[in-house]
């Protein structure tokens, strides 16, 4: 056993109102610059729907992520060989129109137009040119177009799903969707890393945060081919790649990163979890119906006397365990079997989980309300507005059983809360449904506290980062001695 | 009293020039170490140009290294008018696969707008000291003909020679012009190198082929595991 510690995530996407305040606050903090005006680390799509960069899930187009080969697994598009011989030209690495031109307006127009007839308008000019243009696209241009026929119709993973049920989808008095807020996975097996020839991608030991050392990075952009999740971005102005860095400085700081911090909806939750490493390499070849489950099987009990010893025999401190035992993200994802990772066929690895949205998903078929006296309740789940193939599609690398379980258990616990607040349901029928749905009241009052009243130390169990030694890796500290701070001590301007 | 300046000192500058400023700008300024890749803003057009550019200069380069190293081994070579034939137009080809792909990359850069506004002077110098030297070069070949063997004993003495520190400047002085504009701007290219993306050479990814695929960094190194 070689236990590592990684710092992850959970979403609870029924909870995400759609609001993009995770977005604004990252864009505040990390990319309101020249090249990354087009960038969201963090961003929030409309499922279904194309996403950003447009139809980012079209592996057939971007050619993201790993994909299973004799023996074990191979980067889809880059990598040594390939790699090697796209280096002049990169067939699949997405432009700036995939994602979308940045624009502002001449306001200034408003002011200095000469008197006339009209009114002056403010005129969009491109923040790339900065001349005139038409704005045609944007970071979430299909925001809420859950039917629409030239974005949601277009959702990759529509695919999965049956013609018939494809056509019902969008029925107006069917149509519906759910957000999905997305940022770097710091993924356990990154792409990204792996495809960068300069080896300026690298995994932080002793968090896992997946980084990018930008005085290394020498714009062979193969990072942004590799990440089936199309996190890293290149900054045309500086010719360097950027990525989300799990505000890191935030973090060992004991501060909640920016977009959590900022979470209206109270969606997000961080902890320290556990892995085993020696495991990876199973995990990574595992059958695509296993994939799920073969990734939650790399988390380990932080409770668990031999990983406890594991983990001390790795170095890992003991206040570190101590926060990986508080972690939300491992009740979620393994004790509840309500967290799934995004697209797990990409055999990544990723460190993100989302709780897969219920209410959107649950409005029933027909006109009624929730009639929970039939007698297969938990069973609704498979006549959902959005069919479970393609929820699957999205969570479960394919694998309807772990999103339909991750389902039923979320509509057992809605059930049995029901019961103890409203009462207009039997406590014995709740019972019997939270039995069914692999779960018990102890469990669901569990659920019921971190989903709707944790507080904001119980979402985000922020592990004590040893920023006296993280700093390390910037800079010696004892050489730095008696300077004034760390960091970039020059402008991080376009080289000639 | 040119002649020494340009086939004397100047070499020497360049040379200068390009060792202590590339490995002061690795130093002290890595950020700037970029190849400034465009693809992003534009990517159809850079195929064309970007593809036969680099394949050209590859060959091309590799083929100057081959007739100063190895001199005699060329000669030897060049001794059978086919072989000489063969080497020549497979030079001649990738000279001119440079230059299709070097105006393509020019007209490219020049009248797409969102590559107009993202060129520095710089990039420009780039553009006109490679358009030189590739005219310059093909020149040569086409009226200077069979360089692959004249070279051997007519320039990479002086080559040599520079290494030696010794510059056999009366060797080159005698050169017609078309030689002389072609080493001249080579060290005008090598003295302008480190100031430009052309840094991107130095640090091409080759590590890379070895390397293990992901990359862990610790902060500290780890205590050994006895299970691993």
């Amino acid at each position: 056993m070689d236990v590592r510690a990684q710092v992850s995530m959970v979403f609870h996407l029924d909870k995400c109102i759609g609001c993009h305040t995770c977005s604004i606050a990252c864009k505040n903090v990390w990319t309101d610059r020249k090249g990354a005006e087009y960038m969201w680390w963090n961003n929030v799509e409309t499922k279904p729907g194309t996403g950003y960069p447009s139809a980012w899930e079209d592996q057939e187009k971007y050619k993201g992520g790993w994909q299973r080969v004799e023996g074990g697994v191979q980067l889809r598009a880059v990598g040594k060989v390939r790699g090697a011989m796209t280096v002049f030209h990169n067939p699949n690495l997405p432009t700036i129109d995939d994602y979308y031109e940045p624009f502002t307006y001449r306001y200034q127009d408003l002011f200095d137009a000469p008197e006339g007839a009209d009114q002056p308008t403010a005129r969009p000019i491109s923040m790339v040119t900065g001349e005139p243009m038409d704005i045609e696209a944007g970071p979430n241009w299909d925001d809420d177009l859950g039917g629409s026929p030239m974005y949601a119709a277009n959702d990759p993973n529509l695919e999965q799903v049956s013609a018939a049920e494809r056509e019902a989808l969008f029925e107006v008095q069917r149509l519906t969707f759910f957000y999905l807020p997305r940022i770097c996975n710091h993924c356990l097996n990154p792409a990204c890393v792996a495809a960068c020839p300069s080896g300026a991608l690298y995994k932080r030991g002793e968090d896992g945060i997946v980084l990018l050392n930008q005085e290394r990075c020498r714009a062979w952009r193969f990072c942004v081919t590799a990440c089936p999740y199309k996190k890293t971005y290149f900054n045309w102005s500086t010719g360097k790649s950027e990525k989300c860095i799990l505000c890191y400085p935030r973090l060992e700081t004991g501060q909640a990163p920016a977009c959590f911090h900022s979470c209206v909806g109270r969606i997000r939750y961080l902890g320290m979890i556990l892995y085993d490493a020696d495991r990876i390499q199973s995990a990574l070849a595992a059958d695509p119906d296993k994939l799920v489950d073969a990734q939650r099987g790399l988390l380990l009990d932080p409770n668990d006397p031999e990983v406890i010893a594991g983990a001390r025999r790795n170095g890992i401190p003991d206040d570190v365990i101590a926060s990986a035992q508080r972690s939300p993200v491992y009740r979620w994802v393994v004790e509840w079997g309500l967290a799934l990772p995004l697209h797990a066929e990409h055999r990544t690895l990723p460190m993100l989980f989302y709780v897969p949205p219920l209410l959107p998903v649950m409005a029933k078929v027909g006109d009624t309300g929730y009639d929970t006296s039939i007698d297969d309740f938990l069973g609704t789940v498979d006549s959902y507005r959005l069919p479970i193939q393609y929820m699957a599609s999205l969570f479960g690398a394919g694998n309807e059983g772990v999103v339909r379980y991750a389902l039923r258990k979320q509509l057992a616990v809605r059930t049995y809360r029901r019961a103890v607040t409203a009462g207009d349901v039997d406590m014995a029928k709740a019972d019997s449904l939270l039995a069914a749905a692999d779960s018990n009241r102890q469990q669901a009052d569990a659920i019921y506290h971190l989903t709707s009243i944790a507080p904001f130390d119980e979402r985000f169990v922020i592990p004590p980062m040893h920023r006296e030694q993280a700093i390390e890796m910037m800079e010696d500290p004892l050489t730095a001695k008696g300077f004034e701070g760390f960091g970039f001590r020059q402008r991080p301007e376009r080289g000639a | 009293m040119l002649d020494i300046l340009l086939f004397g000192a100047l070499p020497y500058v360049a040379m200068v020039l390009f060792l202590v400023v590339s490995v002061r700008r690795y130093r002290y300024e890595p950020f700037s170490f970029s190849s400034l890749s465009s693809q992003f803003l534009e990517t159809r057009r850079l195929f064309w140009g970007s593809v036969p550019f680099h394949v050209g200069i590859l060959a091309v380069f590799f083929g100057h290294l081959t007739g100063f190293l190895f001199p005699r081994e060329l000669v030897l070579w060049n001794r059978v008018p086919v072989r000489l034939l063969v080497f020549e137009v497979t030079g001649l080809a990738f000279a001119l696969l440079v230059l299709f792909g070097l105006s393509g990359l020019l007209w490219r850069r020049l009248t797409t707008s969102r590559l107009r506004v993202n060129t520095s002077p710089a990039d420009l110098l780039v553009h006109a000291m490679l358009f030189f030297q590739v005219l310059t070069g093909l020149d040569i070949a086409l009226r200077l003909r069979w360089g692959s063997t004249w070279f051997a004993e007519a320039l990479a003495p002086y080559l040599r020679s520079i290494f030696l520190f010794q510059p056999d400047v009366a060797r080159m002085a005698e050169m017609p012009l078309s030689v002389k504009l072609h080493v001249v701007g080579a060290f005008f290219f090598f003295a302008a190198f480190s100031y430009t993306r052309l840094v991107h050479i130095l640090v091409a990814p080759v590590p890379y082929l070895w390397r293990p695929l992901q990359v862990a960094i610790w902060n500290r190194a780890r205590p050994q595991n006895p299970a691993a």
